[in-house]
């Protein structure tokens, strides 16, 4: 742990998350509170950044098409956008590990049907299959969450299916078999707790990727739907208005790629804090 | 070799049946009736209930399934509800888009990941820890985000390049150079879009290979000897590193696929994505099918390719002595 935070990256990524949730959950404090207000449409449409309307309400990032503020229309997006990444980070990790664990424990025809599962899904192309169950039904939040969820599970199961295998080998299991621990009890006490490590690295990864992925459903008009701001549909609703106001585009993109180098950095970060073999090794060999 | 060819091709179809047994399902299960949608909200129950005997959606699925797949196995695979037109015509003018849109990109992604990637893996702290810096940032980029901040910048700023479809209005008036010429600036932004997200995947597992083999003893051994260090990059440690990036680049196909589906949605390139998402929307089920196969196909097909190119930069696998 703390090699972890000796990493500058790790400590700037987790800074760059901080700080994004913190404006996420702080929302009402740190903007105007109202994502969907609208005044004088004519009159505040396509400010500019850093205007400020003939109400005297400042402006940091502009307004959109319908005179919303952008920025307080980003806090309440990062809302939807990082809880909706997380839950659906956390129900494929959840499924991940059931299905992992699961083939890791018992051979024979479980890991077989399980094993051959996760290569099956593994070989879908995950935004053909989002596309298609997206459409199956009302699109929402806690469908793009459900359909991540369905989708994401895979690298992990992988993940916890070769670790498994390999503690199950451990002196410290066989002692635990021997004493007369169920076979189930072993797996979930003694296995599973030592397997999650390399979940966590997974899970940090995911998550950039899942907030990308609702980003883009909600873009193709699939996921989270307007009024309620996501990233996603910010951009989508930019897109139109890309030549007399770029900012209502830019500003939710760049919040996007903000938190996914984090996530990717701070995965990055973890895998090395987790694996010091890879830490060791030169720069640039002695000539 | 061949009998682990062999083994993955089988594979290969159990996935591509798999996949499109799986949407015909899907696509039927969803809500929404691709005929109410065709014949609009003026239509009776009796002209809705005619139109779907004549497309044969008021048979149980199963049979539905049975029939598609003898037309599909026979080259038969229907027509568009929405458009009418024949399935095959419209993804026979998608596939073509889609490839060189993937396949341009790829080699491109590749060629320049494993210059960036193995600079890095020699180069000082400051150089690699920007270089990564740069990688991981490209790397994180919506496609759908990066594409309209380019059309901004190069469609509507500098008006160099066009930002929607393959051809401009007057393709068919245009020969020759002049032709050409229109079609590659068509091609230039989603290249551009494709490329720079793949540069930035391909560059970071080239420098992990790369770092992975030079703490390998032979390449010490190799130093040892007095090799020129150009002698043991390309030699020793780029032809082992080769190993898990071309395994990598195979893996990396639905990915880069799904990118695609972004892409073209925002450059309204017409691939098999855009015809995807398409019909998704309008709940085109014959084209949906199709196009989902036809991409099931393409990946399947690129990780065969990959498996090849493993084996063919690694003997240990072509002998069969190798754990492939």
């Amino acid at each position: 742990m703390r090699r972890l935070w000796r990493d500058r990256r790790a400590a700037c990524s987790v800074a760059v998350l901080a700080i994004v949730s913190g404006a996420a959950v702080a929302g009402p404090l740190v903007s105007t509170g109202r994502p969907a207000a609208q005044h004088d449409i004519v009159a505040t449409r396509f400010l500019r950044p850093l205007a400020t309307d003939d109400s005297g309400s400042f402006h940091a990032l502009g307004t959109d098409r319908f005179g919303r503020d952008v920025w307080t229309r980003l806090v309440y997006g990062a809302r939807v956008s990082l809880a909706v990444g997380a839950l659906a980070v956390l129900l494929s990790v959840l499924i991940g590990v059931l299905v992992g664990g699961a083939a890791g424990f018992w051979p024979g025809p479980v890991r077989t049907s399980l094993l051959a599962l996760t290569d099956f899904v593994l070989a879908l192309p995950r935004v053909v299959l989002l596309l298609l169950l997206a459409a199956m039904a009302r699109p929402s939040a806690t469908l793009v969450i459900v359909v991540l969820g369905l989708t994401g599970w895979m690298s992990v199961a992988r993940l916890v299916h070769g670790e498994v295998r390999s503690l199950a080998a451990r002196p410290f299991v066989e002692g635990a078999v021997a004493l007369g621990v169920s076979r189930r009890r072993v797996l979930v006490r003694h296995i599973l707790p030592n397997a999650l490590t390399p979940v966590i690295v997974s899970a940090a990864l995911g998550l950039g990727n899942a907030i990308t992925l609702e980003a883009g459903l909600s873009f193709l008009g699939l996921g989270v739907q307007p009024p309620t701001p996501s990233w996603g549909n910010m951009i989508a609703s930019g897109r139109d208005t890309l030549v007399n106001a770029p900012w209502v585009a830019a500003a939710p993109g760049v919040a996007l790629v903000l938190v996914v180098v984090a996530c990717t950095l701070l995965g990055d970060a973890l895998q090395d804090a987790l694996n010091p073999a890879t830490r060791y090794l030169p720069h640039r060999l002695p000539p | 070799m061949l009998a682990h060819l062999g083994t993955r091709t089988l594979t290969g179809v159990v996935v591509v049946v798999g996949v499109v047994t799986l949407t015909f399902l899907l696509v039927r299960l969803a809500p929404g009736d691709p005929v109410e949608r065709l014949l609009g909200p003026t239509a009776t129950a009796a002209q809705l209930a005619a139109q779907r005997r004549a497309f044969g959606l008021d048979r149980p699925v199963a049979a539905q399934y049975a029939m598609w797949l003898g037309r599909f196995a026979r080259g038969d695979w229907g027509r568009s509800i929405a458009t009418g037109r024949p399935v095959r015509a419209l993804l026979g003018d998608a596939v073509p888009a889609t490839l060189a849109l993937v396949g341009t990109s790829l080699v491109l992604s590749y060629l320049l990941g494993l210059v960036v990637g193995a600079w890095q893996s020699r180069a000082g702290p400051r150089v690699d820890a920007t270089l990564s810096m740069i990688t991981v940032t490209l790397f994180a980029l919506p496609g759908f985000w990066l594409g309209l901040m380019l059309v901004m910048a190069f469609t509507y700023w500098a008006h160099w390049f066009p930002a929607f479809g393959a051809a401009g209005l007057d393709a068919d008036g245009l020969t020759g150079w002049s032709r050409l010429a229109d079609r590659l600036r068509h091609f230039a932004l989603p290249l551009t879009t494709l490329t720079l997200i793949g540069v930035g995947g391909a560059a970071r597992y080239v420098r992990g290979a790369m770092r992975d083999v030079l703490g390998q003893p032979f390449v010490r051994t190799a130093e040892a000897k007095g090799l020129s260090p150009f002698h043991v990059t390309r030699r020793h440690v780029a032809r082992n590193a080769l190993i898990p990036v071309v395994t990598m680049l195979g893996l990396s196909l639905p990915a880069l696929f799904s990118g695609a589906v972004f892409v073209e949605a925002v450059f309204g390139w017409p691939g098999v994505g855009r015809r995807l998402v398409e019909a998704v929307q309008a709940r085109d089920y014959p084209v949906v099918v199709a196009a989902t196969a036809v991409t099931a196909v393409l990946v399947v097909a690129g990780n065969l390719l990959t498996d090849l190119g493993v084996a063919w930069i690694d003997p240990r696998i072509r002998r069969g002595k190798g754990a492939a």
